[in-house]
């Protein structure tokens, strides 16, 4: 499975939203527009895009709390996103997720866990549903290194291994649980070598090559809908900023000529340019792209400086769906009474 | 959620203990809905046989030794169309399971902004009592009680687990039934309508009387109606309440009764520190406090762990002797 033409230039095309979208991110965490704390995906678009371009519109998926991409990656709009980020009530959770939570579901996202492997059973529990209903969806995980060492990684892949689930469990490997590195946290250091253990397959997979990521999952996602079962596949990659944006790192951790290596000779975006480039796609057709994520970007951020605060209201209308005797039950001087 | 009915007298009706009306509440609610599935260890072979029996193994999934992750995969097949009965066996099980139940089940709808759904049910079993010592012994409500999101029940007689169960099966929201051990034995009349549901939310009036208010929680109830008889018999009528449901709280039976009476004594065997008697003292004490003619008592099981030796455990609970003492000292 190769990208035709036009996947070609939507994998393009959603790369470069995830870059420019944590850009201009970027910028207003530090300008203190949005609020928290901002995990930024600049460097490992090609995971994720690769991953996601395989997947159909009704798969479901979830992530973590590096998650802006995840969403954007799957074909989310922007702007609910955007106004997310700051906190707004147009955002895509109405202003109760933030940063580390930018589920979308329409595009099949049930959510995006900034507890380390905690989405690792919920992708597979969304494979066991898919598997009883008797549909052709399957699920996908995103996580990091870091997850591999918590014990929902080794439980979750033990039971879509024996009951055959339709699940693709993907570890975006940037080589770093904070600042701690694989070599320091594992003590055997493949992650795709893991999954020998409990009858699954694995792929390694160059996870700055979107193409190369998009192939490897499709042959995973294909053997799901067969109904063969799960498989890990290892994306290495490469996180170009901190853990998060403004971390304070008092030792280094990496060595700056690793960041600058990466930055210059393995930027996903740089290295699929020059793909599009040498498959015939003219320059004046990138540009073209490039100036529409760009407004894209530009209109996200104006939707969301001209979105309202939320209405305290909304927090007790999202914490059930049959609220029994609730918001009644509210003490005295809470913000919704407040108002 | 379909409007919910409740008058037992008025309708059809088997004797059958608690656990045979837990199982029947499953087995009706499989048939009902084919998006109800149930997950636990050894179902296959506990858990009613008549279960494994009647439905496919699409129906009813066996799991490994997995409870965090198991209880997650019930919260994901929650979320995508399936309403799972999660069965955690024994209660002590759920801290393994509890970041799963708070960060995920709790949490989803709430931090997705009601984006999506989470009607998973989790069967949690309080086997206290029988020298399996603390490890297995644990009757932990009240910490969850501390998490939004949740909902939470005890049942104490075979006709309000069947309505109540189903009707946890049947709401969208994550429920947490806490099955006292205690009370599987007990025997009741339990109406034979497959839609017979007891609403999420309401107490009930286990014995209407005007000296003094028992509130008592799952198990604590058997010794609560002993106690009741007893009392009643020495010519002292005691109102005997069970919320049913710890989360939210019927505060209106409880307050009407408390005004009533003025006196009350909270009886459960969760420990002391914290527990669900705690917040309804706290409540009764802001909401009701003039009508108080005496301190609220409040009988627990002590701030330890559960004892492994018979001859320990067996004063470990509040007992029908206790309960009787306790409202005397308030008249």
């Amino acid at each position: 499975m190769r990208f035709n033409d036009t996947q070609m230039r939507e994998a393009y095309r959603r790369m470069l939203r995830i870059r420019k979208f944590e850009e201009e991110g970027t910028r207003l965490f530090k300008a203190g527009k949005i609020p928290g704390a901002f995990h930024a995906s600049i460097g490992q678009e090609a995971a994720i895009v690769g991953a996601c371009m395989a997947l159909r519109d009704d798969d479901m998926m979830t992530g973590t709390h590096r998650s802006h991409g995840h969403p954007i990656g799957k074909g989310a709009e922007l702007q609910g996103l955007m106004a997310e980020l700051m906190g707004r009530k147009t955002g895509i959770c109405k202003g109760l997720g933030g940063s580390m939570h930018l589920a979308d579901n329409s595009v099949g996202i049930v959510g995006e866990s900034a507890i380390v492997g905690g989405g690792i059973p919920l992708a597979t529990g969304c494979a066991l549903s898919a598997k009883v209903r008797r549909t052709s969806q399957v699920a996908l995980a995103f996580f990091g290194d870091g997850a591999v060492n918590q014990g929902t990684f080794h439980e979750s892949i033990n039971m879509a291994a024996l009951w055959r689930l339709p699940v693709i469990y993907f570890c975006e490997n940037n080589g770093y649980a904070i600042t701690t590195s694989v070599e320091r946290s594992h003590a055997q250091p493949s992650i795709a070598k893991r999954a020998d253990a409990y009858g699954l397959p694995a792929t390694v997979v160059d996870g700055q090559d979107v193409a190369a990521v998009y192939e490897a999952t499709c042959r995973a996602v294909q053997r799901a809908r067969r109904g063969d079962g799960p498989t890990l596949i290892e994306a290495k990659t490469y996180r170009f900023d901190e853990h998060n944006v403004g971390l304070f790192v008092p030792h280094p951790y990496r060595p700056a000529e690793e960041v600058a290596e990466y930055k210059k000779h393995r930027d996903p975006l740089a290295l699929f340019k020059r793909v599009l480039a040498n498959q015939g796609v003219r320059d004046d057709e990138l540009r073209a792209i490039e100036e529409a994520v760009s407004a894209e970007v530009a209109q996200a951020i104006r939707f969301a400086e001209a979105s309202p605060a939320p209405d305290p209201a909304t927090m007790f209308e999202c914490l059930y769906s049959h609220p029994i005797g609730h918001p009644a039950m509210m003490p005295s001087g809470s913000p919704a009474e407040s108002q | 959620m379909s409007a919910a009915v409740e008058n037992p007298n008025a309708r059809p009706q088997a004797r059958m203990s608690y656990l045979e009306a837990l199982v029947q509440a499953q087995i009706e609610e499989l048939e009902r809905d084919e998006r109800v599935i149930l997950m636990g260890e050894d179902i296959a072979v506990y858990g009613g046989g008549k279960l494994v029996e009647r439905f496919d193994a699409s129906r009813i999934w066996s799991m490994p030794i997995s409870e965090t992750s198991f209880t997650g995969v019930g919260i994901g097949a929650a979320l995508t169309g399936l309403r799972p009965i999660v069965d955690l066996s024994i209660a002590s099980f759920m801290y393994l399971a509890s970041d799963q139940i708070i960060n995920q089940a709790a949490k989803l709808r709430f931090m997705t902004g009601g984006q999506v759904e989470v009607p998973v049910v989790f069967r949690c079993c309080m086997y206290y009592g029988s020298s399996i010592a603390a490890q297995h012994s644990d009757r932990p409500y009240p910490l969850f009680m501390n998490v939004p999101g949740l909902k939470i029940i005890t049942p104490t007689s075979p006709a309000d687990i069947k309505g109540l169960l189903k009707s946890a099966v049947r709401d969208d929201d994550p429920v947490l039934i806490f099955e006292d051990t205690k009370l599987w034995p007990l025997k009741g009349d339990v109406p034979t309508d497959p839609d017979y549901l007891v609403p999420i939310g309401k107490a009930d009036i286990k014995r209407p009387g005007n000296d003094a208010t028992i509130l008592a929680i799952a198990g604590a109830m058997r010794p609560a109606l002993e106690a009741g008889t007893r009392l009643a018999e020495e010519g002292i009528s005691v109102e005997i309440i069970d919320p049913r449901t710890l989360k939210p709280l019927d505060t209106h039976t409880l307050l009407e009764s408390v005004a009533k009476t003025g006196r009350v004594v909270l009886v459960e065997n969760a420990h002391r520190m914290a527990n669900a008697s705690a917040e309804i003292a706290a409540l009764i004490v802001e909401e009701a406090f003039d009508c108080l003619k005496k301190p609220i008592v409040r009988l627990s099981a002590p701030d330890l762990h559960v004892p492994f030796s018979p001859a320990l455990e067996e004063r470990f609970y509040p007992t029908t002797d206790d309960i009787v003492a306790a409202v005397k000292q308030l008249l």
